[in-house]
């Protein structure tokens, strides 16, 4: 069993964020093309409604609240003392927790019946769809029989993830946890490793810098004012943009 | 003063046929690819009718373009906060079916089949799915008013006739049309570009040509509605946006684009404009009445010291100054006034100019009396024994202008956001140069009244003589007048092109393959 946590909670953490690091880099450098987020919805307009909106909103409050019980996680336990605070939180969460697997449901659902998804399906989208079916239902019987998530998270997982990103991996706590728990973790950290081999890499990339970017972008392939002038010598070093 | 050059077009819609051979020398060349093969970057399109993608000129489904609220210019459906929170789903995407399931035919079948008591037939596919499908679309469906109950009376520019005149325009033997083919306008406001969450499109400094960077598009999909033209399309194998390119690997080699260079009517002509990049916004922002003035007002006079001067600053070449000074786009569109930008109320300044058409205009259907005319044929010949003359001749002239047989509004509705006056100028103009050029050619035509139509048109012989020139025999030179590009710059120019056949295009060397 020693051996069996040791290599689920330290080595396979380790090699998926080694995979998820060197993968991402190589792909986005070297695999520029096949960075896309691969949206279906050219194809099927109406079914993805029911699924994508539901599913991205929910797992997006899910992981911005795993990210905050891990960055702070005395604010999260301040924030719990009161049993009020404390209900509205877990029942938000539960609330996106549902919303993410309705989605995930009728995302599955539609790709299944849709003749026209089956040519833009492949076997890493059924991966992705595995894992995240497993995964969220199980952080949803976390959620509902181990109570209080974020109280515990807080307490126990942050600490192990600290450890596991200061390089000191520490799991006597973790390992005392009950399997679904560490299924959690582990699915966590396998989705994290495929992220460079599937259409996830998408989530890396949501275009935030376009909030700032004038909407316009002109490219000039040479720096223009330099161009004409006399003092550039144009035969050595041509003023080309970057 | 910023002045930028801009490779820009004109379209003689009176000359166009409809002979599709732009489209298909388009297809040949940059679209016969999986996923692309619903794409036209260049399509001809019947109007009346509901054109490609189906009613593409209704914003109010497709929330394309830009919109004016409080004095400022917005992207009607995309945009910073838009694009950002229905990014997961895009409420206003066109899906596939608005344009049509791309197919082919099993044709093996009719060479395999077994020996039957039947004909084998050859049975329409799925280029998507691979499965026999029912045809429902295909690519100019609406040809030449086929199917008008359909297409034609659901044509978006419809919506401010009066349906006494949309009766009269469908009654058969009144009915008129014309061919609008559109390409990428390589607008000077592209709202693809502001559309882009990812930043992969831009406007390149040196052409003013729109590209999309096919490595940094992340099918956001936020361009394909933002575009008002529906020029963007994507391609659902890839996962990647796709436009007209303007065929810039050819242009850069100094050749026309392929749809310009293969047109059959000789429609097309292409140059340099210069214009003011520093008032873009001022000239989209104007009130819908004034767009066309103001688009035009920031392009500038290539002839103008001033000008020059701040064009050389600007890192201009001379031999684009040079292509400006000859460019017959400047002529059509800013010298003699003719050419119109399609649908300027998308405030997106579109670099494609149209000659509005005259001939479906122009003629008049009149009820005679035949028998004379029929007595004098032949007796084997065919006799019709309708009434009906569709008559051409140009004596009455504004007389006729008020009895179009195509409501004014119709063409108003494209190509002047409305506004009849605009195209009435347009239309004195060209008319009064086949007067004059009737007077000068047959001669049965006054002095004084090819001359009383000229001075109405605000035209003199020669401008009348000179538009005659360029829009009836200009040569290969004279229709398209390409600056040169300095070779040296145009590195794409060394790929052969049997290499890339089939694949991506240009410049990208690494395999092309899905995304996973």
């Amino acid at each position: 069993m020693y051996y069996f946590d040791n290599f689920l909670l330290i080595v396979l953490p380790y090699m998926a964020l080694a995979v998820f690091l060197i993968g991402t880099i190589y792909r986005y450098t070297n695999r520029k093309f096949q960075f896309s987020s691969l949206s279906s919805q050219f194809l099927e307009g109406r079914k993805l409604f029911y699924g994508s909106i539901p599913f991205h909103w929910g797992i997006l409050f899910i992981f911005c609240g795993h990210l905050v019980a891990f960055s702070i996680p005395n604010a999260v336990l301040a924030w719990n003392s009161q049993p009020l605070r404390l209900m509205i939180l877990e029942v938000s969460a539960f609330v996106f927790g549902l919303s993410m697997l309705v989605g995930l449901i009728n995302l599955i659902i539609r790709r299944l019946t849709t003749p026209r998804l089956i040519p833009v399906t492949n076997k890493m989208d059924i991966v992705i769809y595995t894992l995240l079916l497993i995964q969220t239902i199980a952080g949803l019987w976390i959620a509902y029989n181990f109570r209080w998530g974020s109280s515990w998270f807080s307490t126990i997982l942050t600490p192990y993830l600290y450890s596991i990103f200061t390089l000191h991996p520490e799991i006597s706590a973790v390992s005392l946890l009950p399997w679904t728990v560490k299924l959690h973790i582990v699915v966590a950290f396998l989705i994290v490793g495929i992220i460079p081999f599937s259409r996830l890499v998408h989530l890396l990339v949501y275009p935030l810098d376009y909030l700032w970017r004038p909407y316009q972008q002109v490219r000039w392939y040479w720096d223009r004012k330099k161009v004409r002038s006399t003092k550039t010598p144009w035969s050595l070093h041509r003023p080309k943009n970057t | 003063m910023d002045v930028r050059s801009q490779i820009a077009m004109v379209f003689h819609l009176d000359k166009c046929i409809g002979c599709h051979t732009c489209s298909i020398a388009c297809k040949n060349i940059w679209t016969d690819r999986k996923g692309a093969e619903y794409m036209w970057w260049n399509n001809v399109e019947t109007k009346p009718g509901t054109g490609y993608p189906s009613n593409w000129e209704d914003q109010e489904i497709y929330k394309g373009g830009w919109e004016k609220r409080n004095g400022k210019i917005h992207l009607k459906g995309a945009g910073k906060r838009r694009g950002l929170t229905n990014i997961f789903y895009n409420p206003n995407l066109p899906v596939i079916d608005d344009y049509y399931e791309p197919f082919t035919y099993k044709y093996l079948d009719l060479i395999e089949s077994p020996e039957g008591e039947d004909q084998p037939t050859a049975r329409p596919v799925s280029l998507i799915t691979g499965k026999p499908i029912d045809i429902k679309m295909g690519p100019n469906w609406d040809d030449d008013l086929g199917g008008s109950q359909d297409f034609a009376k659901n044509d978006p520019n419809m919506k401010n006739i009066s349906p006494e005149e949309q009766e009269v325009m469908f009654q058969l033997e009144k009915m008129a049309m014309f061919y609008l083919p559109r390409i990428c306008n390589h607008c000077l406001n592209p709202s693809c570009v502001a559309s882009c969450p990812s930043g992969a499109i831009y406007k390149r400094g040196e052409d003013g040509i729109v590209l999309i960077n096919q490595e940094v598009c992340r099918a956001w999909r936020m361009c394909i509605t933002a575009c008002p033209y529906k020029k963007s399309y994507y391609n659902w194998n890839t996962g990647k946006s796709e436009k007209c390119i303007l065929c810039y690997p050819r242009l850069e080699a100094g050749l026309a684009p392929a749809c310009m260079h293969s047109c059959v009517g000789r429609i097309r002509y292409l140059g340099v404009l210069l214009y003011d990049a520093s008032r873009i916004e001022e000239a989209a922002s104007a009130d819908e009445k004034d767009l066309i003035t103001s688009q035009l007002d920031i392009i500038l006079d290539p002839f103008d010291e001033e000008v020059i001067a701040a064009a050389k600053l600007n890192g201009i070449a001379d031999s684009t100054l040079h292509a400006a000074q000859l460019s017959p786009i400047y002529k059509f569109v800013k010298q003699w006034g003719l050419a119109l930008p399609l649908h300027p109320e998308f405030r997106t300044l579109p670099m494609l100019f149209y000659i509005p058409p005259l001939l479906p205009v122009m003629a008049t259907v009149k009820k005679v009396d035949n028998t004379e005319q029929q007595d004098k044929m032949n007796p084997a010949a065919k006799k019709w024994n309708d009434s009906w003359l569709y008559d051409t001749s140009t004596d009455e002239l504004w007389g006729t202008l008020d009895q179009i047989r195509f409501p004014l509004q119709y063409i108003a509705s494209l190509f002047s956001a409305g506004d009849e006056e605009i195209i009435k100028e347009t239309w004195k103009k060209l008319m009064a140069v086949r007067i004059h050029r009737r007077k000068v050619t047959v001669g049965d035509i006054s002095d004084e009244k090819a001359a009383k139509t000229l001075s109405d048109a605000g035209l003199t012989a020669e401008t009348a003589d000179a538009i005659y020139a360029l829009t009836s025999l200009p040569k290969f030179e004279e229709r398209f007048v390409i600056p040169a590009a300095h070779r040296e710059q145009a590195i794409e120019m060394m790929d052969f092109t049997g290499d890339t056949k089939g694949d991506t295009g240009f410049g990208i060397k690494k395999p092309v393959k899905r995304g996973i």
